[in-house]
């Protein structure tokens, strides 16, 4: 089994507030990322393909193929928007690392043809990231929560 | 619908300290043909970047498997703030007895911070320096902790 990796980087704005909330729980519980004017983040996406080469082609998967996936289906989405606004799958979800690595998970598994997603690991910053894996058979992890 | 998924957070955390890898029970001369330059009895540092990964549920109602606001002053407290700008094998009781390699650091960082009561502590993984990492997950067959040594 190889994994293949590629990255890309995108720029968007998000809060966090949730409206079950009063505004004295968003500040206690998402402190200045409650800032209702928002802020931003260069994200920076690390998707991996597991499989094996095709003998025809030494390839997983084409990384042309993953990278055109990618700005179709994350940066042209997400790119130079506002996270909680401009993108309907992140609709009545908090626009968390969390979430947003598994909103991408959702959205490029169906389209990868060769290989299988193996990680979304998705940055917020150099110090913070969230990885979205396949939960694996008994494996007790985490199933996401959120409406979907 | 697809699979379940699995989500984890990391955040990176930094701290420097000096330790010196030498055991009481060798000889100087076994000391360092173990150890080499790292067992200088003055000691030398390292910028230790340490890395914690968390699992749970995602809580729909923040978006969050664990709020960094609880994490980070929790990671403070219990390492940062005990092992920052400190000499290890004197300064943290647990070195007393045990030689602070990097693989023991691991483990007693783990030890320390898988009483969050948060969320699960997947993983400890330290950069000691840009070349050499370390990680630890607890084991999967439950053996935690440091072995004592000489």
């Amino acid at each position: 089994m190889i994994k293949i990796t590629r990255k890309i980087e995108f720029s968007a704005a998000h809060y966090y507030h949730n409206p079950n909330f009063s505004a004295e729980e968003n500040r206690r519980i998402f402190g200045k990322c409650n800032n209702p004017h928002g802020h931003g983040h260069n994200y920076v996406l690390e998707v991996t393909v597991a499989g094996e080469p095709d003998p025809d082609t030494g390839m997983v998967l084409d990384l042309k193929e993953l990278k055109d996936i990618l700005q179709c289906e994350v940066a042209d989405r997400m790119d130079h928007r506002h996270l909680n606004y401009e993108v309907p799958e992140l609709a009545g979800q908090i626009p968390t690392c969390e979430n947003i690595a598994a909103v991408i998970w959702r959205l490029i598994e169906p389209k990868i043809t060769k290989g299988k997603l193996d990680r979304v690991r998705l940055y917020e910053s150099p110090d913070l990231f969230a990885d979205c894996t396949a939960e694996r058979n008994g494996a007790g992890g985490s199933e996401v929560g959120g409406n979907r | 619908m697809s699979n379940p998924l699995k989500l984890s957070l990391t955040r990176r955390y930094r701290f420097s300290a000096s330790h010196r890898l030498h055991r009481a029970n060798l000889s100087e001369e076994e000391n360092l043909r173990l150890y080499g330059k790292c067992s200088n009895l003055h000691g030398h540092g390292h910028n230790y970047v340490l890395e914690v990964t968390i699992t749970g549920p995602v809580d729909p109602a923040t978006g969050m498997i664990a709020n960094l606001g609880e994490l980070d002053p929790f990671v403070e407290r219990e390492v940062i703030e005990p092992f920052d700008y400190k000499y290890l094998n004197e300064e943290v009781p647990e070195f007393a007895a045990n030689v602070p390699t990097t693989e023991n650091v691991c483990r007693e960082i783990y030890r320390r911070l898988k009483k969050f009561p948060a969320a699960r502590i997947a993983r400890v993984r330290i950069e000691e320096t840009s070349k050499n990492t370390f990680e630890y997950d607890g084991d999967s067959n439950g053996v935690e902790g440091l072995r004592h040594e000489g």
